[in-house]
């Protein structure tokens, strides 16, 4: 199984209910407007690859979804919540730090900097959640983190410290922490581009593994490998704003916009 | 010449140093303790509180910083009554080391907290930690590395620092060397016991603070990782204390 068999990965999904509503989103660094009315719908079981140059407003998008980033308007339903909001009397309230927590707890989410804790070892980065903040059993939790370890090909690295890894595993170690806390959603936000060439495939083949078995994940990516062999939709961000919306297939033959065969002839002819 | 190495050591194990030494000891901790609760408080509110908190903690910053250690012992202890407190001396000396500490400790612990990088705060957010989980099980722990070597010489300031709290009549190592003084006038015997008191309490806690700094870097790489070479450096700049 490598990330270039499309047939194989794709085959037998069915997508679900939507589980991820984006709907008119505004977003502002100061002067700078990073997402301008963007909206999208992700479905259950649902994957999606954004790409996009830097400053497309793309890793804003997701770190909005996660609620990592406050927007400036519209809404964003997750999970089955309204992220960072609750309504009352027809009005919107901001929550509090702790509920918002709470929300966050169901959707995953993979750094390009992997983010893994450097102070506890690779089993107490992936139990902290669960033991922690979800209050399980530890013997429960690290029994789960083996499994999980195992199926991101680590098996033997519970004790390591994450300095001691390489990129590649230490964002397989990333992958399983955020799973531990069993997401509805996965969230990747450039998951290989801080890899060295080497290391890209260990990682998209755990996450083209995930997508077989049926999660729901919103990728940004540039591997265009991952998005032809695991996406369902592939969409192009430009000036913060979704220009390209597509199937795969669509997307790399026939795109409709003009940024989109200029992001693919740069991307794919070098 | 009339040095007396009997008094010397008759001095040295006398009951009264020995109190006092065990003195200084719970002194400091128990203080430094507290500071650091203070400490911590403090660089909070500076950090993350609202305007009102931070102005409170800045200028307890300020207020502990700017005056001698040795002018807060004494108005808390000899002016505070005028006012209708009264505290200890116990009292007063704990509470002047601890608010003294934490002016200083809440300044080393606010550039911890800020050399812990941001992706941290990004990861334990995505896992759905509140703010308090997130301090206490992600930021401060690595907070902790680059705060412990100072906290550690801050440690040992304190073990000296305490000296000053013989002004309102503490009963630790420099008290008792001052009425061990007065006994039979062998003034530099007994002021050199102290000092040697000192000097071991001193070391020991230099021993005790390699090892806690060895145990907080141990995830993030082998202890000691000065070579041999620099090492030799280091020591030729700092100069042997024989030499001196």
């Amino acid at each position: 199984m490598t990330a270039q068999d499309p047939q194989i990965a794709r085959a037998g999904r069915s997508l679900g209910e939507p589980i991820v509503l984006i709907e008119g989103v505004e977003k502002t660094f100061g002067d700078n407007h990073v997402l301008k009315n963007v909206s999208l719908t992700v479905r259950q079981g649902e994957v999606v690859v954004i790409c996009g140059r830097s400053g497309s407003g793309k890793s804003t998008l997701l770190r909005c979804i996660d609620h990592l980033e406050t927007i400036d308007g519209g809404t964003i339903r997750a999970a089955g919540h309204l992220m960072g909001m609750r309504e009352k009397n027809g009005k919107r309230v901001p929550l509090k730090d702790s509920e918002v927590a709470k929300q966050q707890r169901d959707l995953g989410m993979v750094f390009q900097s992997f983010n893994l804790f450097p102070h506890i070892s690779v089993i107490d980065n992936i139990t902290l959640g669960p033991v922690r903040i979800q209050k399980r059993p530890k013997s429960e939790a690290r029994d789960e983190a083996r499994a999980l370890l195992a199926r991101v090909g680590l098996p033997d690295k519970e004790n390591a410290y994450p300095r001691q890894l390489s990129g590649g595993q230490q964002q397989r170690v990333a992958i399983a922490r955020a799973l531990a806390m069993k997401p509805k959603v996965m969230l990747f936000d450039e998951p290989t581009s801080a890899l060295d060439p080497e290391m890209i495939s260990e990682v998209l083949d755990v996450m083209v593994d995930l997508s077989r078995q049926g999660m729901t994940m919103i990728v940004v990516t540039h591997e265009m490998g991952f998005a032809r062999a695991a996406a369902d939709r592939v969409i192009l961000m430009h000036d913060g704003s979704i220009v390209e919306e597509a199937d795969p297939e669509t997307f790399f033959t026939a795109p409709k916009s003009e940024h989109t065969r200029l992001f693919l002839s740069k991307i794919l002819h070098h | 010449m009339n040095w007396s190495w009997e008094f010397f050591f008759t001095y040295m194990t006398n009951g009264l140093m020995v109190r006092g030494a065990w003195t200084t000891v719970w002194l400091s901790v128990v203080s430094m303790i507290l500071g650091l609760g203070l400490g911590v408080l403090a660089a909070m509110m500076k950090m993350y509180g609202n305007r009102a908190l931070r102005y409170i903690a800045e200028f307890y910053i300020w207020l502990f910083r700017g005056t001698p250690i040795l002018i807060q012992l004494v108005i808390i202890y000899t002016g505070l009554p005028q006012i209708g407190i009264r505290l200890t001396v116990i009292e007063s000396a704990i509470l002047g080391l601890a608010l003294n500490e934490g002016a200083y400790l809440a300044e080393i612990i606010r550039s911890g907290i800020m050399s812990v990088d941001k992706g941290q705060t990004d990861a334990s957010r995505a896992i759905g930690m509140t703010w308090r989980q997130r301090m206490w099980l992600v930021i401060l722990p690595q907070a902790a590395r680059t705060i412990i070597p100072p906290l550690g010489n801050q440690f040992n300031g304190m073990l000296k620092t305490t000296s000053l709290a013989s002004v309102i009549s503490m009963e630790e190592l420099m008290r008792s060397a001052q009425m061990l003084a007065q006994v039979e006038f062998r003034v530099l015997e007994a002021y050199t016991v102290a000092a040697v008191w000192y000097l071991a309490l001193v070391s020991i806690w230099g021993m005790i603070q390699v090892r806690i700094e060895a145990h907080y870097e141990k995830p993030f790489g082998p202890a000691a990782a000065v070579s041999p070479d620099a090492k030799k450096q280091i020591e030729k700049a700092a100069g042997p204390a024989g030499t001196a």
